[in-house]
């Protein structure tokens, strides 16, 4: 047996058990709990004893969420807001990726730490500066009046629109980063293969850049997606009532209802939903780490 | 039976397929090509051979089109093309990485440009089944190109750039990625395709024995400029300059004054104590002239008698011997610390070898045997 393979298999196998799996059954426990007026604020626990708490068990709550039409609508909102903001976030993010890998080579690096600079101030904060931005006293409108373009704001703040302008803000460094990876990587040559056999320069990019760049592509969408379907901070500080996300909804079970056991079940479902993009990401990672050996 | 023998550029009522006249190209303060005047016709298998940095990739680059000459004329059958994208010419190229489309199996390589066209789809899939069975591929085209040998790769390349037909193929140092032996086999394969195609093929390469197996003529270029356009048997017996006889193949090259002796036959005084060479020239030399005589170390005979029919003979001792299985190489040190290499064939077994080191020898060669340089 080799020790020190073990080792290195086993730290992330605990690291995935202790801070995944474990409260993942916590949680997956409660959302099968009643509400109780108690610390916490649920029933049975351990105290009656596991096979009394077992048998205690139901899926009320699952049922429940199927009654109130509030969280399929959240759900199926998030859903169209996530998938939005990624087409947005890709086409906004591959041109910049693509002039990126084209840029000269000692350019590169600068540009590069442009894209992750935002990262090394906090995230709240730079949501915080998009109201600032946004807002009818925001500097966009000030500016806009100013230049007489419009004569009353703009109502942007607490939209729909705010929420996507917040996500593909904060999301692109994920959409650019794997994209220009792919970018990076190819060969010129390839290209001026293309036009020498009869394409015009855009026939040859999507012929052959777009096709070649398609696991950055892949890559980089499912990392918008994901984490924009369960976005709680953006739409409750850039949204306003008519944005409906599950992760609004979610925190408001939590900590303005304290149902934690109808929350519960909420962040199950949502997680039962991000599980297939997540096995169809790593599915792609594995084809393209394949695809390079 | 005669064959025709193919020299289209000895013949003045040929027409060049291709015509390059007074063409400069610069990269900003950079010269790559300087003021090149050359013609290359039909059905040439034609060798651009240099150094790294001598300008064959940049001539090449400008013929397919992705360069542009900064001054000068460049023809196509006639037409002039400079400025003309490279997916608007009857020109197709080989790279040298081949630059298959990873994404794309080995018959769709091949079909891609031909796809371009307005050619339906059977035409296009007799072509590609054509050019898979000229390039022995037929078993492969469902692969991609990272499940394939480098052989194979390179073939695929090669009917990819073949399969429109193209007036004219470009081939930038198309073999240097396979082995020698592939290589080999490769040069021949290439010859024969050129061959029945009848395309006409520029190559680049930097390996003067590939550019002397497979082309009709071959360019010997330095800084830009050609210095030499001939044949390979013409490159190699009559170089007309030091650094043509230097760069292709193996050369003796001993410097001294000429002096005429009638008839095209020079002297040539080389060193004080000895008597001077004879050579003969077709480029005349006025007397006390500088001059370079260059000769093949394979066109000296070692002898450990003095031959006594042979015009030029020196005496020296053996200093080292190259082994090379099929030849051996002797480096002989003259009375001046001059050093004559010279070739044999190891017709008997190694054991029989008459000649070993630090051997009194003789060398020997006649007039006609080597050639007289000006530079």
């Amino acid at each position: 047996m080799n020790m020190r393979r073990f080792f290195l298999i086993a730290v992330p196998y605990v690291w995935l058990l202790a801070l995944f799996l474990i409260p993942f059954f916590i949680v997956f426990k409660i959302s099968l709990s009643d509400l109780a007026l108690s610390i916490p604020p649920y029933t049975p626990t351990m105290k009656d004893g596991i096979g009394q708490m077992i048998k205690a068990f139901d899926f009320e709550n699952f049922v429940f969420l199927t009654t109130d039409d509030l969280y399929w609508k959240a759900y199926l909102s998030s859903l169209k807001i996530a998938l939005f903001s990624t087409v947005l976030a890709l086409l906004v993010g591959y041109p910049m990726a693509y002039g990126m890998a084209r840029a000269p080579e000692e350019w590169r690096p600068t540009l590069m730490m442009l894209v992750i600079l935002p990262f090394w101030t906090s995230f709240l904060i730079r949501v915080y500066a998009w109201v600032g931005i946004l807002s009818n006293e925001g500097f966009l409108n000030q500016f806009l009046l100013w230049t007489g373009v419009i004569s009353t704001p703009l109502a942007i703040m607490n939209t729909t629109t705010a929420v996507y302008i917040g996500i593909v803000y904060t999301y692109l460094p994920f959409m650019i980063l794997p994209i220009y990876a792919a970018l990076d990587r190819l060969d010129e040559s390839l290209i001026e293969a293309a036009q020498d056999l009869g394409c015009s320069r855009t026939k040859a990019f999507w012929l052959v850049t777009v096709p070649l760049s398609r696991s950055g592509i892949i890559a980089g969408c499912f990392l918008v997606f994901i984490p924009a379907l369960g976005e709680f901070v953006i739409p409750s500080l850039l949204g306003g009532s008519g944005t409906l996300m599950i992760g609004k909804v979610l925190f408001e079970e939590f900590f303005n209802n304290r149902d934690w056991p109808v929350a519960s079940a909420v962040a199950v479902i949502l997680l039962l939903i991000l599980i297939v993009p997540i096995i169809l990401f790593q599915r792609n990672q594995q084809r393209q780490a394949e695809a390079e050996t | 039976m005669s064959q025709k023998i193919f020299a289209p550029w000895d013949d003045p009522n040929e027409k060049p397929l291709i015509r390059f006249e007074n063409v400069t190209k610069k990269f900003g303060d950079f010269t790559a090509i300087d003021d090149l005047t050359l013609n290359i016709y039909e059905k040439e298998f034609f060798a651009l051979l240099g150094p790294s940095g001598c300008g064959k990739t940049t001539m090449m680059r400008m013929l397919a089109g992705f360069e542009n000459p900064t001054s000068g004329k460049m023809e196509l059958a006639g037409k002039n093309i400079a400025g003309t994208p490279p997916n608007k010419r009857a020109v197709n190229m080989m790279f040298q990485s081949y630059a298959l489309f990873p994404h794309l199996s080995v018959w769709e390589n091949i079909a891609f440009g031909l796809k371009r066209g307005s050619m339906d789809k059977r035409a296009i899939a007799a072509r590609v089944e054509e050019m898979l069975k000229l390039t022995r591929l037929t078993k492969f085209a469902g692969r991609k190109p990272h499940q394939i040998s480098g052989g194979q790769r390179q073939r695929v390349a090669l009917a990819r750039s073949l399969a429109k037909a193209p007036k004219l193929l470009l081939l930038d140092e198309p073999l240097g990625a396979l082995d020698k032996k592939l290589r080999q086999d490769t040069q021949f394969e290439l010859m024969d395709i050129q061959e029945s195609t009848g395309t006409t093929f520029v190559i680049v390469t930097h390996d003067q024995e590939e550019a002397m197996t497979v082309a009709s003529r071959v360019a010997v270029m330095d800084e830009g400029r050609i210095i030499q356009v001939a044949t390979p048997d013409g490159i190699y017996e009559a170089p007309n300059s030091v650094y043509v006889a230097d760069f292709i193949g193996d050369v003796n090259i001993i410097e001294g004054t000429a002096k005429p002796a009638g008839d095209g036959v020079y002297f040539l005084d080389w060193t004080e104590n000895e008597p001077p060479f004879l050579a003969t020239s077709d480029v005349p030399f006025s007397d006390g002239q500088k001059a370079h005589l260059a000769i093949r170390p394979e066109k000296i005979s070692i002898t450990t008698e003095k031959p006594d029919d042979a015009k030029n003979t020196v005496q020296g001792t053996v200093l080292d011997i190259a082994y090379l299985g099929n030849l051996s190489t002797y480096y002989v040190q003259l009375a001046d610390g001059r050093i004559i290499k010279a070739q044999t064939a190891n017709t008997r077994r190694l054991s029989r070898r008459s000649i070993t080191w630090e051997d009194k020898v003789w060398v020997s060669w006649n007039a006609t045997a080597g050639v007289l340089l000006e530079q």
